[in-house]
């Protein structure tokens, strides 16, 4: 479970957050809604500590991350998972060796155990015979699925997805999906998914929190979300025609 | 004062940079592709340049020594001289100034930009020792070995110039090269060329770390590194050569 308790962060006087208090919870696919600009990536960021917050504390079950020094946030930190937006593969390395990286690092796993991890993370994506591909040689979906691979290849307790499907067809971006979730109740991982996408939210929001200009604006879930009466809420999920229509029928 | 804020910057991240390696066997594999990107590709430059040079100083040795009463020595002696104690330890190092520094700066700087660095951060990696210790200890080890390399071949190219242009002949050349032979000098040249590389590979990646925003701030940090190298070197040249040769 992670708490955030009043956070609040600024780039010089633009306030890109403002006073967030909520909860992700265990085992659970908490979603992190808003418009582009809102401050989803700010929010992921100050939870893995890529950003220092101005005021507030968040807490991985029960441990002040924010107040630890680098070197205690480094032990927390292999714990977690994290997605980036642009995927961040390390474009030296092959497939397998960006999957195998945190094994490398932070295991004592033989190559062969190593070697049949990554392809179990590697299959858990529909990713096979990529192996030896650089990422210069991948398509922006299969980069952002060798990136889940390596997220999980540690089997973390916290997962931060970074918009895991943008720039993917419908049916890849579902597949991602319905991985993210398996994976998250398989593992029992606390997971935290950035998204603008409608489906997703419909498919696999167990819990959202809609971010609204930086101010925490509304939380529930995917059966509440399409009958919510809040405003703001309401112009972002029913801005395209597809949804639209869905309100119709309802 | 800005300077001064960029020198505690450095500092730090050195100091961060400086820590055992979370594993070795990472490390050392992450210096054996140094050795490779920042030494070996560059054996082929620096033996280009150094023929070269050699070949330039004994000729214009010779040219200016026409009297007849100075001695037939000093072409050799003088060529040997000055590879040794400037031109392989400082002008070589100013040349992989601008190779292996603009290649660490824009390598870091790519890695920052696309948040490569910060996902080594939140696998719980310190970036700057697994990515800027191995760059220092490959240059600090294998530079040395490149200004032997270019000493010699610098002396091999004021013979050749000897042997082509018939300004001398070889046993007054080679006479000459083992003339008044000093060891000390031979260390001074590798403890520059220590410093020197410690510079190159340190100061660019820092300016590769430091990148903030895109493409246009990875490059303007790459040409930034290899001037700020260039400037340090030429400093800690004048430094150096008084207190170690007076
Ligand atoms: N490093 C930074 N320095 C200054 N301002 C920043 C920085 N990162 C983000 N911002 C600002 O914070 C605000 C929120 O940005 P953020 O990246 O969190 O948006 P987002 O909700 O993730 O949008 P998107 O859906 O487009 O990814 C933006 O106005 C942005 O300009
Ligand atoms: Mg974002």
């Amino acid at each position: 479970m992670i708490e955030i308790n009043n956070i609040s962060k600024s780039f010089g006087d633009q306030k890109v957050l403002n006073n967030i208090t909520t909860t992700f919870e265990k085992g659970k696919t908490n979603l992190i809604i808003g418009q582009s600009g809102s401050g989803k990536t700010v929010l992921m960021k100050c939870c893995i500590g890529l950003f220092d917050i101005d005021e507030g504390h968040i807490d991985f079950d029960k441990r002040n991350f924010s107040a630890f020094s680098e070197k205690k946030k480094r032990n927390i930190r292999k714990e977690m998972g994290v997605l980036f937006q642009g995927g961040a593969l390390f474009d030296s390395f092959t497939v397998e060796e960006n999957v195998m990286f945190p094994l490398n690092m932070f295991t004592k796993m033989s190559l062969e155990e190593k070697r049949d991890r990554v392809n179990k993370m590697l299959s858990r994506v529909n990713l096979n015979n990529a192996n030896n591909k650089l990422p210069s040689e991948l398509s922006g979906g299969m980069i952002k699925r060798v990136a889940i691979a390596r997220a999980i290849s540690l089997r973390p307790k916290y997962l931060f997805c970074d918009e895991p499907n943008s720039g993917l067809d419908p049916k890849t971006a579902e597949v991602i999906d319905a991985l993210i979730s398996e994976l998250t109740e398989e593992f029992e991982m606390t997971t935290v998914v950035n998204t603008h996408d409608m489906n997703s939210v419909l498919q696999i929001g167990q819990k959202i929190s809609y971010i609204y200009k930086g101010n925490l604006w509304w939380e529930g879930s995917n059966k509440e979300i399409m009958k919510t009466e809040n405003k703001e809420l309401n112009d972002f999920v029913f801005s395209t025609e597809l949804t639209r229509r869905l309100k119709l029928k309802l | 004062m800005k300077i001064i804020a960029e020198i505690g910057e450095y500092v730090l991240l050195m100091l961060q940079a400086f820590r055992r390696p979370d594993k070795g066997k990472v490390f050392r594999r992450q210096l054996m592709m140094d050795f490779q990107d920042l030494g070996t590709n560059s054996i082929g430059l620096i033996g280009f340049i150094s023929v070269f040079v050699g070949a330039i100083i004994a000729i214009q040795m010779a040219y200016n020594m026409d009297n007849p009463l100075l001695s037939h020595k000093l072409v050799g002696f003088s060529t040997r001289q000055m590879m040794i104690l400037e031109l392989s330890p400082t002008i070589m190092s100013l040349i992989l100034a601008g190779k292996v520094g603009s290649s660490i700066a824009s390598e870091i700087g790519t890695m920052k930009v696309t948040e490569q660095i910060s996902a080594l951060k939140v696998m719980g990696i310190n970036p700057a020792n697994y990515l800027i210790l191995p760059k220092i200890t490959a240059a600090v080890i294998y530079n040395p070995l490149l200004i032997i390399f270019s000493i010699a071949l610098g002396i091999l190219g004021g013979w050749g110039a000897c042997l082509t242009t018939g300004i001398m002949s070889t046993t007054y050349y080679v006479e000459g090269v083992q003339a008044w032979y000093e060891p000390f000098t031979l260390t001074y040249a590798l403890i520059k060329t220590v410093v020197f590389a410690f510079i190159i590979s340190s100061v660019s990646g820092y300016m590769g770390y430091t990148v903030e925003g895109g493409s246009v701030e990875v490059a303007r940090n790459s040409t930034k590194a290899v001037v700020y190298s260039s400037i340090l070197i030429i400093i800690f040249d004048l430094i150096l050569t008084q207190l170690l040769l007076i």
